[in-house]
């Protein structure tokens, strides 16, 4: 059998039944790498050699029953925006080019326990800060279902790797939909778990009350078996929280007898692509069909999300972005006069013009003035979007609609008009305003064969109804096909 | 006539609390080390990581508050303050704008002119910066961030003072108060409290304010009373020639005893504060201040009072032992371990004052334990040593804090109390100095000093005096 065709909780059960090897399945993993990177360029780093040790180390612990869980012996790939101790992590930034962590982020020393073994950094939007992965200062990821298309963003490579067999799966981070709209675009699965579930501990910020790590994967099982293994309280983050029901897998039942879903109108109206909308809904019909009460309802506020969103994420990124200067490390401009000539050309030629925009609006929205107009008003929309979804799920279990309103767009094309781009996250970002969990599932293809995904939403602390509703979609779906 | 100036002064006072850690991670705040090794990624600014806050920074804070008469802000936040600097490994710093711990406080003063009300404004918490140091050799900059993210409180005064001898009493008054609390050590010399002043002046009674400027790099009381001086005169000097105070932060020199301008309001910087997100509100439960006010130590008029009626000290030397916390503790507990109230305030307003100065040293710096200075009242008491020989060891116990019965023994020099080998000193004395001792006999009393003195001298110092005198006496 192709090992790539495992997903990660077999391959690690096969390795455990001694049918392959953690070697084995990595340098199945960099064949893979070797075939499709060139095209694809999912990746910033990678470390062959690295890999290939602790592939090795990571079997002989396997073979001594010291690591037993589920991804023991996997081969991952980490967003390069999350640190890694030793191996350079750039946050796809010129500014960060030869930045070399101290330590490892908690999400990831966490999978290191679990015995997943590391590949190597995937590509991103620079800073996270992009819906299509083509602000990186490395070169732009392309969709593994088609080259001429994005493979959305910001965590685009994650999503690419995990579709194109180049790892088995992925970490991402989501501030604004950046794990579940490439996962949408690539056909996999993505997750963004509940605000404080996952360490932010050596996550590099761009949206600090925003970001979230998340899973992507190739199907749901795997989805919950990473996200049990990454959701842990850390007290070197003030904003983790402290969980007794990340038993995740417990959820994997495909059954959705008698959950209520609740379908909001002001996720179908304008600009969403009739492909998509058929798709989607269709996914609901047949869950309805399966048992669970679908019915319509209005969220409102839906209009108020981008702004609100885009206001907020600004503010903090021109504040989380100011240790960038040249100064302690990263890069700095080779020539320059004094102190403030030295911050302004290094970080003039450090970060990319989708960073700089994002910073000078930030740091408008926050100036003596402006902050009350802006800043203040745009955190009494976020309550105020809060307030919708608490509404909403007093009367439903879970919300389903589309992660995006098209398919992968062509490369290119959104990124000669910011604006665009940004009316891209629509669906995903009140999900991040209101600190909740949401999940992205293949739920169709549209006519040039680029995938669609599913969007689910639940209230805080309830990832297992995604989980559950997600796993039953998918089996009553069945085979979705790979990108491989 | 010419015209009649009021100062007005309004305070802004750093203190460097006194926790083992620094505010948002778990690296000594100790003072000194070879550069960057009290560090760690969250106080060197490095990517990815987050701030916990320490919460017995919120302690101190909340007792300091409370001991001045403000109001605690039970649900607090942090804020950011955005600015470049190279001695700020974020480009922000932690401190709080909107919703600071304590507001609306008072503390009371008292000076020649009687006693006055101080109001706080509010007090904040903050993280410290690091320490630039320039390298003229290399003509390159370093930082040393041991310093970072060491706990401060800003404690912000109203404009209420109106002279330098206001403004000493205002920041002794919280000096004393914070060490009491055991919050700081408020030294201004090593930079653990800070002020800087703003000061303006107006006609006697004018309505309005006149245009303040803020003074900074004060370092001991009296560099703060000759700026405000030298302030107050230049702003009148200003103004009486016809120009307009400019609203600027200067900076004073204490060697060349003048001021100059650092930055103008011009330059005033957008902080673009905002609360910063990384950490979560701090809620102040009802329980937590209760807790904070209950274990509240004795603050100093309260120990003055005390000392007055249990010790029956002059005022003069309570004053001076309370005047320091360190002081205070080292009375109190040699007291608690010999029980002579009068014997433990002699030696600390005699011989511990005179080696302070002499050595050049703050009460703060006293090694000595209260074991040992009671073993030496032991050692006095029991006639074990005299006078003089309990000074030298008093000196020897000071710089070195060594156990003084040990040391007395080792050296041998306890006081020989033998009669026989005395009287044989004392015989061999009087043999030597024949014309003393007829002077003596002749009636000059005085005479005997000279021939006791020559009997310790004899007995290389270790012998009691009143026995010496009593067998000359009888000899003669």
């Amino acid at each position: 059998m192709d090992l790539l065709a495992y997903s990660a909780v077999e391959l690690s059960a096969a390795i455990k039944e001694g049918k392959t090897t953690a070697v084995e399945a990595m340098e199945a993993v960099l064949a893979k790498i070797d075939e499709k990177e060139s095209g694809i360029h999912a990746y910033v780093t990678i470390d062959r050699e690295a890999a290939l040790e602790s592939a090795a180390r990571v079997q002989k612990k396997i073979e001594a029953g010291e690591l037993t869980g589920p991804l023991a012996g996997v081969p991952v790939a980490i967003k390069d925006n999350m640190c890694t101790e030793g191996m350079l992590t750039t946050c796809s930034s010129k500014i960060l080019g030869n930045f070399i962590p101290t330590f490892s982020a908690e999400a990831v020393l966490n999978l290191e326990k679990a015995g997943a073994v590391l590949i190597g950094k995937t590509n991103m939007d620079e800073f996270a800060m992009g819906s299509t992965t083509e602000t990186s200062a490395y070169g732009e990821t392309k969709n593994p279902w088609n080259l001429e298309h994005v493979p959305g963003g910001s965590s685009g490579g994650s999503a690419a790797a995990v579709a194109a067999g180049e790892c088995f799966f992925a970490l991402g981070s989501d501030t604004g939909g950046s794990i579940r709209q490439p996962a949408s675009f690539c056909g996999v699965v993505g997750l963004k778990p509940t605000y404080g579930t996952v360490s932010r501990y050596g996550l590099i910020a761009y949206g600090s009350s925003l970001d979230q790590i998340g899973p992507l994967t190739k199907n749901v099982s795997d989805c919950a078996a990473v996200l049990e293994a990454i959701a842990s309280h850390d007290s070197k983050d003030s904003t983790s929280v402290e969980r007794d029901d990340t038993d995740f897998t417990s959820a994997l039942s495909a059954d959705v007898t008698g959950m209520k879903i609740g379908i909001p109108r002001d996720y179908f109206g304008e600009g969403l692509d009739a492909r998509v909308k058929e798709a989607v809904l269709a996914a609901a019909k047949a869950l309805e069909e399966k048992g669970a009460v679908v019915e319509e309802f209005d969220l409102s506020l839906v209009e108020y999300a981008i702004p609100a969103y885009y206001t907020i994420a600004a503010a903090e990124a021109s504040s989380n972005l100011e240790r960038f200067d040249g100064v302690k490390y990263g890069y700095r401009t080779p020539e320059y006069e004094g102190l403030h000539n030295m911050y302004k050309k290094t970080r003039s030629e450090g970060f990319g013009a989708e960073v700089k925009r994002r910073i000078m609006l930030g740091s408008f929205v926050l100036s003596s003035g402006y902050y009350d107009a802006y800043y203040l008003k745009a955190l009494k929309v976020k309550a105020m979007i809060k307030k919708a979804f608490d509404d909403a799920f007093v009367k439903y279990d879970c919300i389903l609609g589309p992660v995006a309103p098209t398919t992968a767009l062509r490369l290119g094309e959104s990124l000669s008009d910011p604006l665009k781009m940004y009316l891209g996250d629509i669906y995903t970002i009140s999900v991040n305003l209101a600190g909740l969990p949401g999940i992205s599932v293949p739920c169709g293809r549209d006519a040039k064969g680029l995938p669609i995904g599913l969007q689910l939403i639940a209230d805080s602390f309830r990832e297992k109804t995604l989980i559950r509703a997600a796993y039953t979609y998918e089996q009553l779906r069945g085979e979705f096909g790979t990108a491989i | 006539m010419a015209k009649q100036y009021e100062t007005v002064i309004g305070l802004e006072v750093h203190v460097e609390l006194a926790t083992k850690t620094k505010i948002f991670c778990g690296c000594s705040t100790e003072f000194g080390g070879a550069p960057n090794t009290h560090t760690c990624p969250v106080c060197t600014g490095m990517p990815g990581s987050l701030p916990v806050l320490n919460r017995q920074v919120v302690n101190y804070a909340i007792a300091v508050g409370l001991a001045t008469n403000c109001e605690i802000t039970q649900y607090c936040k942090f804020d950011r303050k955005n600015y470049f600097y190279p001695d700020n490994p974020q480009n922000y710093q932690i401190s709080q704008l909107y919703l600071p711990i304590c507001r609306n406080g008072h503390v009371d003063i008292e000076t020649a002119d009687g006693r006055k009300s101080v109001g706080i404004h509010e007090i904040h918490m903050e993280e410290d910066a690091g320490k630039l140091i320039h390298d003229e050799w290399e003509d390159c900059s370093l930082v040393d961030y041991n310093r970072s993210g060491v706990p401060l409180i800003e404690i912000v005064s109203e404009p209420d003072m109106r002279s330098a001898e206001e403004v000493t009493a205002y920041l002794e008054k919280l000096r004393m108060t914070i060490q009491y609390l055991g919050a700081s050590d408020c030294k201004l010399n090593e930079g653990s409290m800070r002020a800087d002043v703003n000061l303006s002046v107006r006609e006697i009674g004018a309505e309005e304010f006149g245009t303040r400027t803020e003074m900074k790099n004060l370092n001991s009381f009296k560099a703060i009373t000759r700026a405000i001086e030298n302030e107050r005169e230049r702003q009148i000097d200003l103004l009486e020639s016809g120009q307009q105070v400019e609203q600027e932060t200067r900076r004073w020199d204490d060697a060349g005893e003048y001021s100059y301008a650092m930055r103008s309001k011009e330059d005033a910087q957008d902080y673009r504060y905002f609360p910063d997100p990384d950490l979560v509100p701090v809620y102040i439960s009802d329980e937590w201040l209760e807790e904070i006010r209950s274990s509240r130590p004795e603050l100093r008029e309260e120990k003055m009072e005390r000392y007055k009626r249990e010790f029956d000290l002059p005022d003069y030397d309570i004053g001076i032992i309370t005047g320091s916390k360190r002081m205070a503790d080292l009375f109190e507990e040699t007291v608690a371990i010999c029980s002579q109230p009068k014997k433990v305030s002699n030696w600390i307003m005699g011989e511990t004052l005179r080696l302070l100065k002499e050595r050049n040293m703050d009460a703060g710096d006293i090694r000595f334990s209260p074991e040992n200075l009671a073993k030496l009242i032991g050692l006095v008491e029991s006639k074990a040593v005299n006078s003089t020989v309990a000074k030298e060891v008093f000196e020897v116990m000071f710089d070195e804090d060594i156990d003084p019965e040990a040391y007395v023994e080792e050296k041998g020099l306890k006081t020989v109390n033998d009669e026989a080998a005395l009287r044989s000193a004392v015989e061999a004395v009087i043999d030597a100095n024949p014309q003393s001792v007829e002077d003596y006999r002749g009636g000059r009393e005085k005479a005997i000093g000279f021939l006791v003195g020559q009997t310790m001298k004899a007995m290389k110092g270790k012998a009691d005096p009143g026995m010496i005198n009593r067998i000359l006496k009888e000899l003669l």
